[in-house]
């Protein structure tokens, strides 16, 4: 197992979020947790990169448990970790081309022609080809994402973790961000974990799907145990019957 | 009774309950600097960033700093001569404006206009860049966010501050020196032996120090509620005011510390 959260809980003030959360993703595979907004999905991934600690539980990122490490050593598990934000989370003050280096100026023996290659190869695997020099207010929503992406992967990680990758995109946005996800797997061969309360998507992009409710992971399946699961919480959800959740409840 | 009893002791709560806050506030500003200093070794993520962050805060204040510091000087002048009324011989309005730049407002006065404009733009620039998400993501990308965005701001501060401070008092003491031969019969001459009068190099230092301490204050406090703030478009515009606004305070606490423990 490469990333694994054991029995995770976390609040903010009196707000219980996560309660014994768990969940353990397999070398290469794409895992998405889906789930009602605000049920504390984000939350669940920004512990995978050590952005916030959890209040009991552990979670461990290639054989190291993250809350242990010194700063030196997160540092290092967060150069094999890329992430992509709901927002894209770009630098304002800096262009596209800019942002992607960011992260490769921290690799040693990377030069500024290097740099730039790099950049323009990932550019060009989004369909982003020419925008180095565009600053992120010039991008739309959509290329902002696969800007987002872009930074993602520029350094070559072994794990992608995408937060909400096609939110508040249109059907056709999100699907070239979905086929990007699902190329990315198969050309960069990474481990990936995709946020999303989009079953669709989740669907498309997926090997397995985990539901969160609760605070826990309701739910684990396939695409298709998905589907097929009778359970009237995880229904509600991938069907949009509240009414099925609120009985559950 | 009981209620009655909790009403009389309500204020006693909000009183304990806003000293705790601004505990904990202190604690985390002090957790902030804790950081800062430990960040100040990663030279190879600030050392780039620091001119660019020494135009912004200081090259770029120079146009406001001067502009107040005109104003002030042209203002102490008439305000001497008024004051004087022919008891006190004229060519003190020279050294009263320049004592009084120097000493007091060329720092003072700087100091609170920049926490109005480097503090709120500091407090803005990194409260948006952490409700968006920017600050975690330099942190995905292996930077440590304090050396990248703080230290390069507070340093920047520290060593633009007591530049500009100079400029404008020198910029406030030759408005003043314009001032009297234009407006008040007098010479060039009389002004300076005024200026001369009781001029000691020491209180050239002790507006650099003064002005170093607000440098530090004003970058250190827009660098904390940026860091630290939470929410939307509506917690940047609390951090930004609060920067301000408490910088502000903290300049004049520290004005006062300095005039105390120094002269």
């Amino acid at each position: 197992m490469s990333i694994i959260l054991k029995e995770v809980h976390k609040a903010f003030g009196d707000n219980q979020v996560l309660r014994g959360f768990s969940l353990e993703v397999r070398d290469g595979e794409t895992l998405a947790v889906v789930g009602q907004s605000g049920v504390g999905k984000s939350v669940a991934l920004k512990h995978v990169v050590g952005l916030l600690t959890p209040d009991e539980g552990e979670v461990w990122v290639d054989g190291q448990q993250v809350e242990k490490l010194s700063q030196e050593e997160l540092y290092e598990v967060r150069r094999n970790v890329g992430y992509v934000f709901q927002f894209a989370a770009l630098f304002d003050s800096l262009t596209v081309g800019q942002n992607l280096g960011l992260g490769l100026r921290r690799i040693k023996g990377m030069t500024d022609e290097k740099i730039r290659t790099r950049v323009r190869e990932c550019l060009s695997l989004v369909e982003l080809e020419g925008f180095e020099d565009r600053y992120p207010a010039q991008l739309s929503g959509g290329q902002r994402k696969r800007a987002g992406l872009a930074r993602a992967i520029a350094t070559e990680p072994k794990y992608l973790l995408y937060d909400e990758p096609t939110t508040g995109l249109d059907p056709v946005t999100t699907t070239v961000i979905d086929r990007l996800i699902i190329r990315t797997r198969e050309e960069l061969k990474v481990t990936s974990v995709v946020i999303t309360h989009d079953m669709d998507s989740a669907y498309r992009v997926a090997d397995r799907i985990g539901m969160l409710y609760e605070g826990v992971i309701r739910f684990m399946g396939t695409p298709e145990e998905i589907q097929a699961c009778t359970d009237p919480v995880v229904r509600g959800f991938i069907e949009g019957k509240p009414e099925l959740l609120e009985g559950a409840g | 009774m009981r209620m009655k009893g909790d009403s009389l002791l309500a204020p006693f709560g909000m009183l304990g309950r806003s000293a705790v806050d601004t505990a904990a506030q202190i604690g985390r500003w002090g957790g902030l600097a804790s950081n800062t200093i430990r960040a100040l070794p990663r030279i190879g993520i600030w050392g780039r960033l620091l001119l660019g962050q020494m135009a912004r805060i200081g090259v770029d204040s120079v146009p406001i700093a001067l502009f107040i510091a005109t104003f002030t000087g042209v203002v102490m002048a008439l305000q001497a001569s008024y004051t004087f009324t022919g008891a006190v011989p004229l060519y003190f309005v020279g050294t009263l404006v320049g004592k009084t730049m120097v000493l007091e407002l060329g720092p003072v006065l700087t100091g609170l206009a920049l926490s109005g404009r480097v503090g709120a733009n500091i407090a803005a620039e990194l409260g948006t860049m952490r409700v968006t998400e920017q600050i975690d993501a330099l942190e995905t990308l292996a930077y440590d966010p304090v050396a990248y965005l703080v230290v390069p701001r507070i340093l920047a501060g520290i060593l633009m501050f007591p530049i500009v401070v100079i400029l404008a008092t020198s910029v406030g003491i030759a408005a003043g020196w314009l001032t009297s031969l234009q407006l008040l019969d007098m010479s060039t001459a009389e002004f300076m032996k005024g200026l001369r009068l009781f001029f000691e190099p020491w209180d050239v230092q002790f507006a650099v120090i003064k002005s170093l301490s607000f440098g530090l204050t004003v970058t250190s406090i827009g660098c904390f509620f940026g860091f630290t703030t939470e929410g939307g478009a509506e917690g940047v515009g609390t951090s930004t005011t609060r920067a301000v606004v408490v910088s502000s305070m903290v300049i004049l606490v520290l004005d006062a510390f300095w005039a105390a423990t120094l002269l």
